[in-house]
């Protein structure tokens, strides 16, 4: 059995109110942070190397350090629960199921930077979980570690649930911050970023909330013990959202030293392919990251086991390798259309595209178009290349990483699935007659 | 060269008196008082999920303007943002929305299949309503229960591991309770925010 | 202060100055074009990704490269910083796909198009596009709308540079116009039947890049090159009555703001000089305005150019002489 560090007490009856949380141990790590100064209570985060948790991986402590403590305004933080990667839902499973472990761990986190008004942007089609939270934060309030002068330290802290209403673009973090001031959600250019200048023009962190729940047992253990979970740079553990044709979809908490193939088949976890199907694809990261064949995602180029670390799954590039991303884990089985995914996902990009910057707006669309026809057997063999080279055009020329996540998919699904495009442009008849995927029977 | 034609409807400005209720209004106020002084405008996501619960079950231009006199803005700042989420309708809805996920998960699992029962049985194209204006069918993009594939939301509800005969079934459900008032509802806006 | 480098030349700069603006002191060839930002518009820039220039080196304390072609309207300089613009390929490549990009879904109808000839778009197309074309698919298309009596918005021409929602914002004091709905399916609009009525709208005419905002007191009149645009002033009460009349012959087809080297706004002008004086006695002459070489406006300018002398018929002879 892996080591359940942030879903260590899930299974406890009652474990959302505040009393059965605090009696296995609820709200120590934050009586522990409160004992150590801000900037202590920071190096324990760096130490422990945790990688924020929403898609990026980036370090936490060091982003936390970024934070300008100089300013006079106040600082702010924002918890971003707009959780909207196709293959993700993790977050919104630790909330409905722990939301004081979150809560926890947005006062020590805001502790740490030295923030009083902390919110969490909650995305819109999650109403339920705001009345969770709301609850859970009442309690905490109620027993005084949330609130004015927290357990009597003097440090006072105040967090609100923010609703979004309907835009993947908003878990980018200075789209949210524009939605949190009441505006559409257009990604600010960078710079300045939001550790100088964020929400109310004022230094501001946006966390994940997987990132800010893991802070609390990093406090618990202390940073070092927590490095020493996981393997080289990925330290710790990694919720991760498996879905797909695969036996046990759901949430699992790994400790980064498993294999995928492990992941994959232990009945621990995905619990192997539904109905005993070959294995065709995986998504590992959520839908923005390179797709890979199943070839690829159990080993790498040079036959080594791929195992479920960000380094693991970036090994070989983006010619052979994909990423960790959100951790949202799609496999697809031998029936499934690499085409008509591909078009699936390009639409959501066209659809979640704000339309700001040029790149993205027509790329998205035009992608979309094209793989569409691609799909219903109208396609011509020059289409193919024409996608790749406006996925290649999109890339890094866009304000925010949508661009970058609009594109990846189309390139990798090109990279490594280039016959079944080619058989899609070769074989119009058959494709306009399948209706939703199965094009086994056809290409074996 | 054929274009395609986007059709968005320019409204006819409307003086219809909208008002929330004094319980209302003072949750309102509660809201708004989340936020730094002078920085009320944050406060317009959420009032625009109360207003269109509360208001008619979408944005109409009286609404808006509503909401734009109660934070003080400018009526354009409240149609930007409405126009730019996909949960605000700025079109007469009915009053179940069915909104079945297409993306990536659900639509290898099924989804697809789901929306086309759908569309057959109430008869309608998704994003239309019902002639007795009780459903509306929408696809949306991911809902983020692809582990529960393939999901829908009907209002802030959602279903999961939908089949055909789920969905039957909660259809029924649904068109009995048509009658139902909406005491239930009432609490909505102290529930969800 | 810091020193940049930018395609060979070096310039020393004021901290906080971006390295598009670095640019236009230097001024030439290397100036990276602008369809979104302006610099007289607060906030404006970042979005149509013309100007992307690479940064090869970041600073003189951390030379390393930016990973990304960056906004150069949008990245202030740092001392010791090196940038790529024009002396760049992978910049001149990827301009190219932008201008594709934006080109995508705006109709290529420019012989039909009130803009052409003092198009930005049209410009940039000429200098950074392609000579084929490879979108097969359909292009979206709009209703033309009139926002106010003086205005036509034609969204199929939109570029979505964001400009005359600062110009409401900042000029006009007052907004009726935004960008509502997302994406590609976003659009200019005032979302209720709404008329753009103030003093300072007619500006946004002005800094339309492209033919979606155009003067309906000017449109279908006359093609811009076939004008002769001249400085001319008034005493205004709203405004500094500076601008440019365009006439043919003595009759004045159109009046708008002066523009600089850039193709920006010198000064804002009010409505009332903009559509309500059109006669020659209105105005007071100061000459050809200034118009690049480039510009096809230009070939009808005679300011810089000497006249050949001629002979004149006999009976005017004398006349000439005295």
């Amino acid at each position: 059995m892996g080591r359940k560090i942030l879903l260590e007490n899930i299974d406890k009856e009652g474990i959302e109110r505040f009393d059965v949380y605090r009696k296995h141990g609820g709200y120590t790590a934050l009586e522990k942070a409160l004992k150590l100064t801000p900037d202590e209570v920071t190096e324990e985060v760096k130490k422990s190397g945790m990688r924020g948790r929403g898609g990026a991986g980036f370090p936490t402590g060091m982003k936390w350090s970024f934070l300008d403590k100089k300013s006079n305004n106040p600082r702010y933080l924002i918890c971003n629960a707009d959780e909207s990667e196709p293959g993700t839902f993790k977050d919104r499973y630790l909330i409905e199921k722990l939301p004081h472990l979150l809560v926890e761990g947005l006062i020590i986190s805001s502790y740490a930077l030295g923030v009083n008004t902390c919110y969490i942007y909650v995305r819109g089609e999650f109403k339920y979980l705001i009345g969770i939270l709301n609850k859970a934060i009442c309690e905490a309030n109620a027993n005084k570690f949330l609130g004015k002068n927290i357990l009597n330290t003097g440090y006072s802290l105040d967090i609100h649930v923010h609703s979004g209403a309907g835009a993947y673009i908003c878990g980018e973090e200075t789209a949210q911050i524009e939605s949190l001031e009441g505006k559409r959600g257009n990604p600010r250019i960078k710079p300045p970023f939001p550790a100088l200048k964020g929400l109310y023009d004022c230094p501001t962190v946006v966390n994940n909330v997987e990132t800010l729940a893991a802070v609390v047992p990093i406090i618990s253990m202390g940073g070092e013990e927590y490095a020493k979970i996981g393997t080289g740079r990925s330290t710790g553990t990694k919720l991760i959202s498996a879905s797909g044709h695969i036996n046990r979809p759901g949430v699992y908490e790994i400790e980064m030293n498993i294999s995928v193939e492990e992941f994959l088949m232990s009945d621990e976890y995905c619990g192997g392919m539904k109905n005993g199907k070959p294995l065709k694809a995986v998504i590992a990261g959520g839908s923005s990251v390179p797709i890979l064949p199943a070839h690829l995602i159990l080993k790498t180029a040079n036959g080594e086991n791929r195992m479920m670390t960000y380094e693991s799954l970036a090994d070989g590039g983006f010619a052979t390798g994909t990423m960790l991303g959100s951790g949202g884990f799609i496999a697809y089985d031998e029936d499934s259309c690499i085409v008509r995914n591909t078009w699936n996902l390009t639409r959501f990009y066209h659809h979640e595209s704000c339309g700001q910057c040029s790149p993205c707006r027509e790329g998205t669309g035009w992608m979309e178009r094209v793989l569409h026809r691609l799909e219903n057997g109208e396609g011509r063999m020059h289409d193919i290349d024409l996608l790749t080279n406006i996925s290649k055009n999109i890339e890094g020329n866009t304000i925010c990483p949508l661009g970058d996540a609009a594109a990846w998919p189309v390139a990798s699904a090109i990279r490594h699935f280039r016959d079944e495009f080619e058989f899609h442009v070769k074989n119009p008849g058959i494709v306009k007659n399948i209706k939703h995927g199965s094009l086994k029977k056809y290409t074996v | 060269m054929h274009g395609f034609k986007i059709h968005h409807v320019l409204h006819k400005k409307d003086n219809t008196k909208v008002e929330f209720s004094p319980e209302i209004l003072s949750k309102v106020q509660q809201i708004i008082k989340r936020y730094p002084e002078g920085r009320h405008k944050s406060a317009l996501l959420p009032i625009l999920h109360i207003a269109q619960e509360e208001l008619g079950g979408w944005l109409s231009p009286a609404v808006m303007d509503y909401v734009a006199s109660l934070l003080s803005i400018q009526p354009i700042e409240v149609y930007e943002v409405a126009t730019f989420y996909t949960q605000f309708y700025t079109q007469p809805v009915g009053k179940y929305v069915l909104e079945i996920c297409q993306t990536a998960t659900c639509a290898a699992c099924g989804g697809e299949d789901i929306m086309e029962h759908l569309e057959n049985k109430l008869g309608i194209k998704a994003g239309e309503t019902t002639t007795d204006g009780l459903f509306t069918l929408k696809g949306v993009e991911c809902l983020g229960g692809c582990g529960y594939a393939p999901v829908m939301q009907v209002n802030t509800e959602f279903h999961e591991h939908l089949t055909t005969e789920k969905v039957d079934a909660l259809l029924e459900e649904l068109k009995n309770n048509k009658n139902a008032d909406k005491a239930k509802e009432s609490k909505w806006a102290e529930k969800f925010f | 202060m810091p020193i940049v480098t930018i395609d060979n030349h070096t310039i020393e700069v004021p901290e906080g100055t971006t390295i598009l603006e670095a640019a236009r002191k230097i001024g030439g060839d290397i100036v990276p074009p602008t369809m979104c930002y302006y610099s007289k518009l607060k906030g404006s820039g970042g979005k149509c990704r013309t100007c992307l220039v690479k940064v090869s080196q970041g600073s003189a304390k951390d030379p390393r490269p930016m990973p990304k072609l960056v906004a150069s309207c949008s990245t202030p300089v740092a001392d010791g910083m090196v940038v790529q613009n024009i002396t760049s390929p992978e910049v001149l490549e990827a301009r190219k796909a932008i201008v594709e990009f934006l080109l995508i879904n705006h109709p290529l109808d420019c012989p039909v198009c009130d803009q052409a000839g003092e198009c930005d778009l049209q410009n940039l197309s000429y200098e950074h596009g392609a000579n084929t074309e490879r979108y097969e698919e359909d292009r979206r298309e709009y209703d033309k709308v009139d926002i106010g009596p003086n205005i036509q918005l034609h969204m199929n021409r939109c570029i979505l540079c964001y400009r005359c929602v600062y110009t409401a914002n900042q000029i006009a004091n007052s907004r009726v116009h935004g960008v509502l709905y997302r994406g590609d399916q976003a659009e200019i609009s005032t979302y209720i039947q709404n008329a753009i009525d103030n003093e300072f709208s007619g500006n946004v005419i002005d800094v339309c890049p492209v033919g979606a905002l155009t003067d309906k007191t000017f449109r279908f009149k006359s093609r811009v090159w076939f004008l002769k645009p001249m400085n001319a002033h008034r005493n205004c009460t709203k405004c500094s009555g500076k601008v440019v009349v365009w006439k043919f012959g003595n009759e004045i087809y159109r009046v708008t703001a002066r523009k600089d080297q850039f193709h920006e706004v010198e000064e804002f002008i009010c409505n009332d000089c903009r559509y309500d004086h059109k006669q020659p006695e209105d105005w007071t002459i100061e000459g050809p305005a200034k118009l690049s070489k480039q510009s096809v406006i230009s070939q009808n300018q005679y300011g810089n150019l000497k006249k050949p002398s001629i002979i004149l018929p006999i009976e005017h002879r004398t006349e000439k002489q005295e």
